[in-house]
């Protein structure tokens, strides 16, 4: 499906320019961390790469084709930081996308391990805790079998516990063959799982390198001034 | 206070022995009334939500529309209902004036559009939550309207029960479209409304009494059943 090439993206919003001329192109394995201030644009790129919004100018194209075809949609999938439990069980919350995508329903305990839910398969997936819906959140986005996953902040307001648990999955997902674009402010978190980094800067990209060229020697002002507010 | 002090006994009376006859009203209203809000519910709910997460040109007159048509008189509507079955209306040739029929399909019309809005109403609210969530995941739109419903049944409980409490509560409709006949068509509300222009009024009051002792009943059974399908 990869690589995404993204091509004069611009997004705007009552007169308001809120992604200007992105270019971008990303490869087809590993994860790649979107950075960058609050308000940057991230979200919204991520939403756009995912095509649950759609550009006002520029393109978004998996391996040619467009990103919001139904082909390409039904190989990616996104998580966001606040996820949507449905009113049901932990174990129905699994079986309906297994459903969904037609898919055995024997499937669901291994989903549920992946997330560490088994023992709380018929607990109402609305009484789980922060960390166990997004772990859970998670577990029914890659129930998808996606070729992409996009995480919109997934371990935001975590404890070190839930989101150790959480980056163990999302690192899983990606050994398995699986693209994962995320969205993050946690620099060390960042620095723990990223292959590359897109660095957004008031709706632009400021900066796409690898994520040790990143970290060590940011090329861009606005990234070297994100990172150094970090240091301090 | 001889009128409280008589429907109490009266009231004693109706419910200590089973009298057949208040047996037969009180099962006709059951039936006529649950039927109409099942069926109300059977078109409503997923109509309402339909209309919650659809955009089309002309949602909001519809939406509006719906709103209004809750406040429908029942009396108005017994009468359109009326002429529509009446021998020379449209209906007529179905021969259903003055039978239960008649009166199932009065108050599933005044009850529609309360089941209908309502619904709108709780799944447009619920749909804010799982448009991305539900879009992402690719979930076609006949899906999304059986999961919201799934999702909202505490909620559209509260819908059903208000739309049988509507029907079993009215009376204009029922008694121009079933002719309140003894045996046939007597419900709750025209034996009371019977009773009250008699002059009888312990006796009417007694009644109102018992069906609003049905109504609790009903709404007992309805919420007990909630800790079960939650």
């Amino acid at each position: 499906m990869l690589p995404l090439v993204i091509k004069q993206l611009g997004v705007t919003v009552n007169n308001k320019p809120l992604l200007r001329s992105i270019e971008l192109e990303l490869a087809d394995k590993g994860i790649s961390i979107i950075m960058g201030h609050n308000g940057a644009g991230k979200s919204i790129l991520l939403k756009c790469m995912h095509g649950l919004l759609e550009p006002t100018e520029g393109s978004i194209h998996w391996s040619g084709s467009k990103a919001t075809s139904l082909i390409n949609r039904k190989k990616q999938t996104m998580v966001f930081q606040k996820p949507l439990m449905l009113n049901r069980s932990v174990a129905a919350n699994i079986e309906y996308v297994l459903k969904l995508r037609g898919k055995p329903k024997n499937l669901q305990e291994k989903y549920m391990q992946s997330a560490g839910l088994s023992n709380k398969s018929s607990q109402p997936a609305r009484s789980l805790s922060g960390g166990e819906q997004q772990r859970l959140a998670i577990a029914r986005a890659l129930a998808c079998e996606p070729e992409v996953i996009f995480l919109d902040e997934p371990t935001a307001n975590l404890d070190p516990d839930a989101t150790l648990k959480i980056e163990s999955q999302i690192y899983n997902a990606s050994q398995q063959t699986i693209k994962v674009i995320m969205v993050t402010h946690d620099i060390a978190q960042a620095r723990r799982l990223a292959d590359d980094v897109v660095f957004i800067s008031q709706g632009s990209v400021a900066e796409h390198s690898k994520a040790e060229l990143f970290f060590n020697q940011p090329q861009s002002v606005a990234a070297k001034e994100y990172l150094s507010a970090y240091i301090r | 206070m001889t009128t409280f002090s008589q429907v109490i006994s009266e009231v004693g009376t109706l419910l200590s022995g089973p009298d057949p006859d208040l047996l037969e009203i009180v099962w006709l209203s059951l039936r006529v009334s649950l039927t109409a809000t099942l069926l109300a519910c059977l078109i409503g709910l997923p109509l309402g939500a339909v209309l919650g997460i659809k955009k089309f040109p002309g949602k909001t007159i519809c939406t509006v529309l719906i709103n209004t048509l809750m406040g429908m008189p029942p009396v108005v509507l017994g009468l359109i209902v009326y002429l529509m079955l009446s021998r020379s209306g449209p209906m007529g040739f179905l021969q259903l004036l003055y039978t239960p029929t008649a009166m199932i399909i009065a108050q599933f019309a005044l009850v529609l559009p309360i089941v209908t809005a309502l619904t709108r109403q709780q799944i447009e609210d619920n749909w804010g939550e799982y448009r991305d969530t539900l879009t992402s995941l690719c979930v076609p739109i006949n899906q999304c309207v059986r999961t919201l419903l799934w999702d909202s049944r505490l909620s559209l409980l509260t819908t059903g029960l208000a739309g049988f409490s509507r029907a079993i509560s009215e009376v204009g409709a029922v008694i121009i479209v079933g002719g309140n006949i003894d045996h046939l068509t007597r419900v709750m509300t025209t034996a009371i409304a019977l009773e009250t222009s008699k002059g009888d009024l312990p006796l009417a009051l007694a009644l109102g009494v018992v069906l609003l002792v049905i109504a609790l009943i009903v709404n007992t059974l309805v919420f007990s059943s909630r800790a079960r399908i939650a």
